[in-house]
């Protein structure tokens, strides 16, 4: 293999010397530059009727893998074919190649079936999986009841350094963000009544509107969002990747439950920390709300006045009740995801996807069951 | 260019982490068609040289020439050219898990080939014979066993006939079988291909059986003790550590 001038194109024509069939192989045959399509040879060879098959290099210039390549694939069809190939004529390093190719047979078994997803759709296997899918959630929330249990009798391998540290990643990590979308949502809601609201002149009203929307919905739904992308994707991403390094393997078999050591921490103290978040969030919206009425003669004093008379504990504590099981929603579907994933890097990504998907979902889901339970309650 | 030849020239290199350096002065030169192991102890820095060499980490000092080219000093566009002549298999495989073992092959080949996809698949299935995986191409890498995925690798770092391999420790979880085998497709695809090769391993096992020319890393004076054909250093070595850590080799073999 010299280095040649300028590369010549790969050329191969056959030619019946005697008994044999002859492929006198020319040019420089070489990766970068392509070749004759090895389909096209490999029909000419069996169009030509040979039984023996020998090969002509005289007038081959440098070559590489694109050579043996063409070799490899003429030396499976000529043994099927019952054609015996003639390596002598071939330059020494294929020869060598061709033998270390051939050297491991051809594994008989087939692969695994990937069909496409909507193959799998009409076979019933996407709804069959979301099936099993949703009982295996149920199973797994089983598994965090039980290590509940375990641990309120203080049997759980649940380590308290654990619990603090995702104490502080779910919560005072996350204050920077909650501020900034509190206020921009109360100023939002404050807008948005405003309008509706000065046509009569009642634009002190505005407080209600900011408090009681803030303190009963959008507090805990917003905080929830917040945290479903935020906590509860770095939950599966982590739990995930310990999947794939076989870590939680190791946990398993250390005799350590995974569901007590890896999810309750996280989920006690996304628990705790998403009413204290609400709270927060649902303080930061009325002062949103307060920027907005300022600017309509509404006065500090008034406005404050005005929102204590309207937000009453039972608003306050109806927002946190959602808050703590937004906070179990959230938890519960980061850790899940994380749990179940696959061993690759792709399946942290899927994991994490549906971390925060079926989050949302769920979160949206169990917002309008609370609100249809209170006004049956009629609070 | 023949057999013999520098190949690939390290000169005064020092690694640093930050202001901690690994390694200072290493000097050594690796020949053509050589099966050259880098070895020492764990955490001396056998991974970071092979990183410097592939031009994955920047030198504190020094150079690594190519030959005679220095990586270095080359332009991004000369850097490509060198790196293009380089396969690299990764320590735990580095196989893509999104694709199949076709795709991760084809990869390169789509990359820096004219190639269409039929004359691809071909090329495809030749590497993956070659390594002693013909069969198994519509297999993702999580749906075969490390020694297979650590093969798989080299089928991918061989795509597009590289003239020097790094591997890694390429034996590193497998099992003594495997880790045989492994080291004689490294050997088959030296004699064949005419590769200089270029790996990581403190398996002294390996060291013997494929090294021809070596250099050793000492941790504690944090640079190169001594280089050259492990055989002759485990018997005549200037240096004690160096006969030592080759001689515990030497009675497992006998
Ligand atoms: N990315 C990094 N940043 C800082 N220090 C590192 C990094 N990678 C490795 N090290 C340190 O450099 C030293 C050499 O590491 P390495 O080259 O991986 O050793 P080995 O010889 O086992 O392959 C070790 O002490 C390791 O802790
Ligand atoms: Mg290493």
């Amino acid at each position: 293999m010299s280095v040649a001038a300028a590369p010549r194109a790969a050329s191969c024509t056959l030619e019946r010397r005697g008994e044999r069939v002859v492929l006198v192989l020319a040019g420089d045959w070489l990766l970068a530059q392509g070749g004759p399509s090895a389909a096209g040879v490999l029909h000419r060879v069996t169009a030509s009727g040979a039984r023996e098959l020998g090969f002509d290099c005289a007038a081959l210039g440098d070559w590489d893998s694109l050579l043996v390549t063409l070799l490899h694939r003429l030396d499976a069809a000529c043994e099927q074919a019952g054609v015996t190939l003639l390596g002598d004529g071939l330059p020494e390093g294929a020869q060598r190649l061709l033998a270390l190719a051939g050297a491991v047979p051809r594994r008989g078994e087939a692969p695994p079936a990937h069909p496409p997803w909507w193959r799998r759709l009409l076979d019933g296997q996407i709804l069959a999986g979301a099936w099993r899918e949703l009982l295996d959630a149920l199973g797994f929330i089983g598994e965090i009841v039980l290590a509940c249990g375990h641990l309120l009798r203080g049997r759980a391998n649940t380590r308290a350094v654990d619990f603090f540290w995702f104490l502080q990643q779910t919560g005072p990590a996350a204050i920077g963000i909650v501020t900034l979308i509190s206020v921009l949502v109360g100023m939002i809601l404050a807008y948005l009544g405003s309008v509706q609201l000065r046509q009569f002149g009642a634009q002190i009203y505005v407080a209600d509107l900011v408090g009681i929307g803030m303190v009963r919905e959008m507090g805990a739904l917003m905080t929830g969002v917040i945290m479903a992308g935020r906590t509860g994707a770095a939950f599966a991403a982590q739990l995930g990747t310990m999947q794939t390094r076989e870590e939680i393997d190791a946990v398993r078999t250390l005799g350590i439950d995974p569901t007590e050591f890896l999810v309750l921490p996280r989920l006690l103290a996304l628990v705790l920390v998403m009413p204290l978040l609400t709270l927060y969030s649902g303080v930061l919206g009325m002062c949103g709300g307060a920027l907005v009425a300022l600017g309509m003669d509404v006065s500090w004093t008034q406005y404050l006045n005005e929102t204590r008379n309207a937000v009453t504990l039972t608003h306050i504590m109806t927002g946190e009740a959602k808050a703590v099981a937004f906070g179990v929603v959230i938890a519960v579907a980061g850790c899940h995801a994380g749990m179940r994933c696959g061993r690759s890097s792709e399946a942290v990504g899927k994991a994490t996807t549906r971390a925060v998907v079926s989050a949302i979902v769920w979160l949206i889901v169990a917002d309008a069951a609370f609100n249809i339970l209170y006004q049956r309650l009629g609070i | 260019m023949r057999a013999g030849d520098p190949h690939i020239e390290v000169r005064g290199l020092t690694m640093r982490y930050g202001a901690r350096v690994i390694q200072r002065d290493l000097d050594f030169t690796v020949n053509r068609g050589d099966v050259f192991v880098i070895m020492g102890g764990s955490g001396c820095g056998k991974s970071t040289l092979l990183k410097h060499m592939i031009g994955l980490l920047e030198p504190a000092a020094g150079e690594v020439l190519y030959d005679g080219v220095s990586f270095q000093r080359a332009g991004a566009a000369g850097r490509d050219a060198l790196r293009r002549r380089w396969g690299i298999t990764y320590q735990s495989g580095g196989l893509f898990s999104a694709m199949t073992l076709a795709e991760n092959v084809a990869l390169p080949l789509q990359q820096y080939t004219p190639l269409d996809a039929a004359a691809i698949a071909d090329v495809v299935a030749y590497k993956l014979a070659l390594v002693g995986l013909a069969g198994f191409e519509d297999y993702y890498p999580s749906e075969i066993s490390g020694g297979m995925q650590k093969r798989a690798g080299l089928a991918r770092a061989i795509a597009l006939d590289p003239e020097i391999l790094f591997f890694d420790e390429p034996s590193a979880g497998l099992d003594p079988l495997s880790s045989r085998l492994l080291d004689e497709l490294i050997l088959h695809m030296r004699d064949a291909l005419g590769v200089t090769v270029v790996i990581v391993t403190h398996e002294l096992a390996s060291i013997f059986a494929i090294g021809n020319n070596s250099v050793y890393l000492d941790a504690e004076s944090r640079t190169m003790l001594d280089h050259g054909d492990p055989k002759t250093l485990r018997e005549r070595s200037r240096h004690e550590t160096v006969r030592r850590f080759l001689a515990r080799a030497g009675t497992e073999d006998a």
